[in-house]
């Protein structure tokens, strides 16, 4: 298992938000978390990125490597673990080729820069057009884009993604997926947190359901879409 | 219209100091969104350490022999100098900053205006009482345009912080490291994400800014040559009114704001009696600020939501 997460708990000011979840990710694969608003999904995303302070017991590790003794830049820069948040977070006063070139500040490999925007730049020829223009000035999916885009960019391993559908339309969504298929054809594991629970379900391989802080069901991604608890309660019947 | 002339090269003058303080108290706001209190006493720590290297240069120069000019000097000093001083807000933000990061935004306050009691009271304990007399490296030269008259020093002064404030701005728009200080205007929390450490930039914002009091500690000092540690308190406060005025973060508002702040000064000094020149150029800024809070150049910022 590339990543392993066992009894992961966060508690923000004394509140539980997670109540000792396992859970693992291969290499390659794509796996996703579906659950409702305030599951704990983006807490889990945060952990993992360690911007969130997990509970002294949780035991995270990454490729053999203990996670919890990571500071979160080096998550990104030693690790190869990187992560698009909730909300984007893009850098707005910054235009969409500083976004890039920032996401790559830190990479030890600096010959081969070069070649990953190129192929940056294949996976979402419409970054190539806005490189000049100011990241708060994009629409919604060139957003989207760019935070993938920056993710790409900054590391390879394992890309965690927080509702990457967020925002847009049902064409861009499907255009979004297209290109995270690609991504991880190209080696990268994903770790997608969705509400969008049928979009979620078709694009990963397994999945893990996520209730009040704790995972109540597991299973590869179509056993769970015919699954009639799943079906009820995030499939809309 | 000459005594005008005169007015604004005075002015320039008196900007100088205060936007190249302004710009520190505004880098470190716009990446921590705190302010760093003991920057005013880092211009008279600045100003100390140049008094020690010109010192250090000049005896140097006499004892080896070799004629070094003054001008040469100088040059040397504010170099070495800017140096040095930058090790001081290395250190500033090290113990007095990174480790109150999370700290209620009260505490981490103070703890710049205790590091500038402790940097005042300090220098008084090692350097003792007696002032300072600030080692003039260049002949006083007056140039006269018409009926306006320069020093060689106002030109200096002026053409030196101007300088500076090219290559900053250049700095924070072209190299990677400035690019990261934007981006952490911006969004400081999401700069971990990015693989970059707030722990190299924060430290760099404040080596940069410190560099910059260094530089004005000297200039200073040429123009006014007495030290004493109390030095940095009212131009520090001063310089801080600039940084707020540019508005909270805008490295452009803040040299201007500067220079704004020194042609009021000075004007206000042609008009009236020398003895009301704060009361009544204070007044005149608190007016500005009642018809502009956020200053001339507030910068836009993120939510800054929690990550």
């Amino acid at each position: 298992m590339q990543l392993e997460i066992k009894n992961l708990h966060v508690s923000y000011d004394k509140i539980r938000a997670l109540h000792g979840i396992d859970f693992s990710i291969d290499r390659g694969e794509i796996v996703c978390i579906i659950g409702a608003n305030g599951a704990g999904k983006s807490t889990t995303l945060r952990a993992i990125s360690r911007l969130l302070q997990a509970d002294k017991d949780s035991v995270m590790t990454f490729e053999g490597k203990d996670l919890m003794q990571y500071e979160p830049d080096k998550v990104v820069s030693r690790l190869g673990i990187s992560h698009v948040p909730e909300g984007r977070r893009l850098f707005g006063n910054l235009t969409v080729m500083e976004n890039l070139q920032l996401a790559t500040f830190a990479r030890s490999d600096r010959e081969r820069i070069a070649g990953d925007f190129e192929q940056l730049f294949t996976i979402f020829p419409r970054l190539k057009e806005r490189t000049s223009q100011m990241a708060g000035t994009l629409s919604g999916g060139e957003q989207q884009m760019l935070a993938v885009g920056r993710a790409y960019m900054s590391a390879r391993k394992l890309m965690l993604l927080d509702e990457p559908s967020m925002g847009l339309a049902p064409l861009l969504m499907l255009s979004m997926f297209e290109a995270l298929k690609e991504i991880n054809r190209e080696g990268t594991s994903i770790l997608l947190v969705e509400q969008n629970a049928r979009l979620a379900l078709k694009f990963a391989q397994r999945a893990y359901v996520l209730e009040n802080g704790r995972l109540v069901l597991e299973g590869p991604s179509d056993s769970l879409l015919n699954n009639p608890e799943v079906k009820k309660a995030y499939l809309g019947g | 219209m000459d005594l005008f002339l005169q007015n604004i090269v005075n002015g320039l003058q008196w900007g100088s100091f205060y936007a190249l303080i302004a710009l520190g108290y505004s880098m470190v706001y716009s990446i921590l969104m705190l302010f760093n209190f003991a920057h005013g006493d880092v211009f008279m720590v600045g100003s100390y350490i140049g008094f020690g290297v010109a010192t250090a240069l000049l005896g140097l120069a006499a004892m080896s022999g070799i004629p070094l000019p003054g001008w040469f000097i100088l040059i040397l000093t504010i170099i070495f100098t800017m140096f040095i001083t930058s090790f001081v807000g290395v250190f500033i933000e090290r113990v007095g900053y990174r480790p109150l990061r999370d700290a209620p935004r009260a505490s981490a306050a103070i703890t710049g205006l205790m590091i500038g009691i402790i940097l005042e009271t300090g220098n008084l304990a090692i350097l003792g009482a007696r002032r300072l007399s600030f080692p003039q490296l260049i002949e006083s030269t007056t140039y006269q345009f018409g009926g306006v008259y320069v020093t060689d020093k106002k030109i200096l002064i002026v053409g030196v912080s101007l300088g500076l404030m090219f290559l900053l701005h250049r700095f924070i728009q072209k190299s990677k490291w400035g690019m990261a200080m934007r981006a952490m205007s911006f969004d400081f929390q999401a700069v971990p994400l990015m693989g970059i450490s707030i722990n190299r930039i924060a430290p760099l914002t404040f080596a940069i800014g410190s560099a910059l009091a260094a530089a004005a500690g000297i200039l200073y000092g040429l123009a006014y040559p007495v030290l004493d540690p109390y030095m940095g308190i009212l131009l520090g406060w001063k310089a801080f009114v600039a940084a707020i005025l540019g508005g909270r973060g805008s490295i452009l508002g803040a040299a201007l704001a500067g220079f704004l702040l020194g042609f009021i000064e000075i004007f206000v000094a042609w008009v009236f009696p020398s003895t009301l020149r704060d009361v009544i150029a204070y007044s005149i800024i608190l007016l500005i600020l009642t018809f502009r809070p956020h200053g001339f150049f507030g910068q836009a910022h993120s939510t800054q939501l929690r990550l």
